[in-house]
């Protein structure tokens, strides 16, 4: 019955890696169609593949009932179909009017019509009830909510048929949520199809006609979400399966590494753990849930606003910065090597010695060379990576060996509490096998270690124990005998299923 | 080799001016380049580690000229001793390096601006200090300038010399300088592995001040005489050097030695055009040409590097 778009047969492939595997979709005119999943279930591949931002590897869509194979972002637009993104794509410094029009600014020989310009930021505006904005605000004045709006104003501008909402509600206060959904049921009648991603299952079940779930970059299913409860949402979504957890050998003792007692900052609240020598902690939960900003709360990197962190004998104190932290014996392996792991220009030996270089390979301030090379290429050797030579650049080294280098920078400094975030995102299978090991060998050797990674599987496979994260406050504790996907799953969206979500 | 294709560079030109004027493969000549490299080179191996650590220092020019007015004061008017001086005025820079850096790694305002700012105000201090007016020393500094019978070269040039290395020691041997390359390579990397990287870049704009205390010395015993426009325009000849020695703007590259080299070029290139009379304008047009063609080769030689 009146379909407006259907995808089949959807599959994205990276190199070796499958991350969408035949999924289908199809949405109806007039349709609040949600799409569920955990993370790196493939929502936002394929809505990546719906709005021209990457193509499929394969499998055909349709929209109107026309063949439909968007090349470009500006392609989709064109075609009808607009998306808001989860982060902002506003321009701050500019106008909202400015914004609104930016790739089409109307002009006269290259110069801006101001009245027209005005005109239809206002038409725009208020068209989803922004009528208290003005057309000439400057953008970055606004509050993250507001410019959420306007982005949903500037897509509903432009011709559009089909309209996909990647966590909308994200940062929008109960009224503006409220005020949203009134907009979404005037476009429900205009007979637009809507695909709307939101972790808040309360939203999903008020708002979507249909649901259709993804696991694991495949198609489950589709219903009518008006016979689906949220339990029954998150069973579909974790799948129930029981882990085999024959080989895993414990190496926890009973002496605590590192407290964490009631560390508050940013959207993190009051979090207390402990973790033991020898110990591996995995911390689960949503992209967004807060656990980078916890880790990096303890670590220094951003400033806690209260609480403390106690490791080994040492009086708890709050760091102030990441060199007290590393003082103390934490050491963290970042999430984005590029960004703050890494140098990416510069040899795999000076990344190596890095944080040691005062401590080991260096006399009153003037460097050991020969020490260098020697350590590194006993690092090199130990943790298999693969370079020609230790003066190659880090940029010119794959995923695995790169992340490779920036564990080997922490094992030479020798901390005794390990952070790692996301320790294989974007990595091959092989390198994952290594790092693994690695994480076992360390665990032996009496080493703390905390793993925040979004690919549950993972955490199962490693860890002794796994805390779980919703909405910035730490919510439950497993143990190996105690936990299940579900229960996991059930703990992670526990804190979004409230009507007063976090804001 | 890796100063291979500066040296290439270097002995192509003194080979195209030798042949091209009977005047120039002389000890004339290599007397006179060493009597005005010492000034640039100082400067610029100082602008080599701020621009290492990512940064930029404008002021250098008119810190020198306020140093040397220091001197100048001092000596001529307070009648100091020339060691006190010197070293009067090598706090003036190292203290004008410390407020530029200080402000501008605190407060996270870009060097170019704190930098741009210093440079007026050391300027105009210079004046206030010589009422604008250039100011007679005597002979008591005229021996920095003259050779040491014996070894036929200057103090001047010996300090500058000394100061290439002990920077490209700096850089190359010790964790200070190390911690800089890294900080002009990722400071946000650096911090997350424990370091402080604000004490090691304001060190850099120290170390950078020193050094113009020290290029003041040669133009000052040159002269005789404290100038108040001493250094005009000299921050963007440093910066011409570093960029032919190979420095990155960017930050994470650049070596004292290579900047020497782009030092030489420079001298060379000024002293061959001149001896070939030819005019300041097409002189100016020329330097500009080869400062592009140097840094157009370079890049082009990583790029293909990179890819080959």
């Amino acid at each position: 019955m009146n379909a407006l778009f259907t995808a089949t047969n959807i599959t994205k492939r990276y190199e070796a890696v499958t991350v969408l595997d035949e999924v289908q979709l199809d949405v109806r005119r007039g349709e609040v169609h949600a799409l569920l999943g955990a993370n790196g279930a493939g929502k936002s591949t394929l809505c990546k593949i719906i709005s021209g931002l990457t193509p499929a590897s394969n499998g055909s869509m349709q929209l109107d009932g026309i063949d439909f194979r968007p090349i470009s972002k500006q392609a989709a637009e064109l075609a009808g179909v607009q998306i808001v993104q989860q982060e902002l794509n506003q321009i701050p410094t500019l106008t909202v009017a400015e914004n609104i029009s930016l790739c089409r600014l109307p002009n006269t020989a290259g110069i801006i019509n101001r009245k027209r310009l005005a005109q239809r930021a206002r038409g725009a505006l208020d068209r989803i009830g922004l009528s208290d904005i003005t057309a000439d605000t400057i953008v970055g004045t606004l509050g993250v909510g507001r410019q959420q709006m306007i982005e949903i104003a500037t897509a509903l501008d432009r011709e559009c048929k089909l309209l996909i909402l990647d966590e909308p509600t994200a940062s929008l206060s109960p009224a503006e949520v409220e005020r949203l959904f009134e907009q979404l049921e005037q476009l429900r009648r205009d007979g637009i199809g809507i695909v709307y991603i939101s972790h808040r299952l309360n939203e999903v079940a008020r708002m979507a006609d249909r649901v259709t779930v993804l696991r694991d970059g495949k198609y489950v299913c589709t219903q009518d979400a008006s016979a689906l409860t949220t339990e029954q949402m998150v069973e579909l979504m974790s799948g129930e399966e029981a882990v085999a957890s024959s080989e895993f050998e414990s190496f926890a003792s009973d002496t605590v590494a590192m407290r964490v007692t009631d560390i508050s900052g940013g959207i993190v609240q009051d979090v207390s753990f402990s973790v033991r020598r020898g110990e591996r902690l995995g911390i689960a939960g949503l992209v967004g849930s807060g656990r980078t900003e916890l880790l990096r709360l303890i670590f220094g990197a951003d400033l806690a606003e209260s609480g403390s962190v106690g490791i080994g004998g040492q009086t708890p104190k709050r760091f102030a910065h990441p060199q007290a932290a590393v003082d103390a014996g934490l050491a963290m392996v970042t999430e984005d090597r590029k960004q703050n792991g890494l140098l990416l220009s510069q040899s795999v030996r000076v990344n190596t010695t890095l944080c040691s270089l005062f401590k080991r390979f260096s006399l009153m301030g003037v460097l050991r060379g020969f020490r260098e090379r020697e350590v590194t290429q006993e690092m090199v050797d130990d943790l298999q990576t693969k370079c020609e030579h230790l003066g190659q650049t880090i940029e010119t080294l794959s995923g695995g060996n790169q992340q490779k280098v920036a564990i080997s920078k922490w094992l030479v400094w020798d901390p005794d509490v390990f952070f790692f975030d996301e320790p294989t995102r974007g990595i091959d299978v092989s390198a994952r096998r290594r790092i693994y090991s690695l994480l076992d060998s360390l665990a032996k050797s009496g080493k703390a270690i905390v793993i925040v990674s979004s690919d549950l599987d993972e955490l199962l496979e490693t860890c002794d124990r796994i805390g779980v994260m919703s909405a910035g406050r730490w919510v439950e504790e497993f143990s190996r005998d105690s936990w299940s996907t579900d229960r996991i799953m059930q703990a992670a969206f526990s804190n979004y299923k409230q009507a007063e979500a976090v804001v | 080799m890796q100063y291979g294709g500066l040296l290439t560079a270097l002995g192509l030109l003194v080979l195209f001016f030798s042949l091209r004027t009977d005047s120039f493969f002389q000890m004339g000549t290599v007397r006179l380049i060493a009597n005005q490299i010492p000034e640039l080179t100082l400067i610029a191996i100082g602008m080599t580690l701020v621009l290492v650590i990512g940064q930029i220092d404008l002021s250098v020019g008119s810190v020198m000229a306020l140093c040397g007015a220091v001197l100048g004061v001092l000596i001529a008017t307070y009648g100091w001793p020339l060691w006190a001086a010197i070293l009067m005025s090598l706090l003036t820079g190292a203290f004008c390096g410390l407020l530029t850096g200080a402000i501008s790694i605190w407060f996270s305002i870009p060097s170019f601006i704190v930098s741009l700012g210093m440079l007026e105000i050391a300027r105009g201090a210079t004046r206030r200090i010589l009422d604008s007016n250039t100011l007679m020393i005597g002979s008591e500094v005229a021996a920095i300038s003259e050779p040491i019978s014996g070894i036929g070269l200057s103090p001047a040039f010996l300090i500058a010399l000394a100061s290439v290395f002990v920077v490209q020691f700096l850089l190359t041997r010790t964790v200070f300088g190390r911690y800089c390359i890294a900080i002009g390579t990722n400071a946000e990397a650096v911090r997350m592995s424990g370091i402080r990287t604000a004490p090691y870049a304001i060190g850099v704009f120290v170390i950078s001040g020193l050094l113009c205390s020290l290029a003041s010395l040669s133009p000052t015993s040159l002269m005789e005489a404290a100038d108040p426009g001493a250094g005009i325009g000299i921050e963007l000849s440093a910066i011409a050097a570093c960029v032919i020695g190979g420095t990155s703007l960017m930050g994470g590259r650049g070596n004292a030695i290579s900047t020497f080299l782009g030092v030489l070029v420079i001298a060379v290139l000024q002293t061959g055009l001149s001896r070939m009379s030819v005019e300041d304008a097409n002189k100016q047009i020329i330097t500009g040409g080869v400062i592009i063609a140097a840094v157009l080769i370079d890049t082009l030689r990583r790029r293909w590097e990179k890819t080959g």
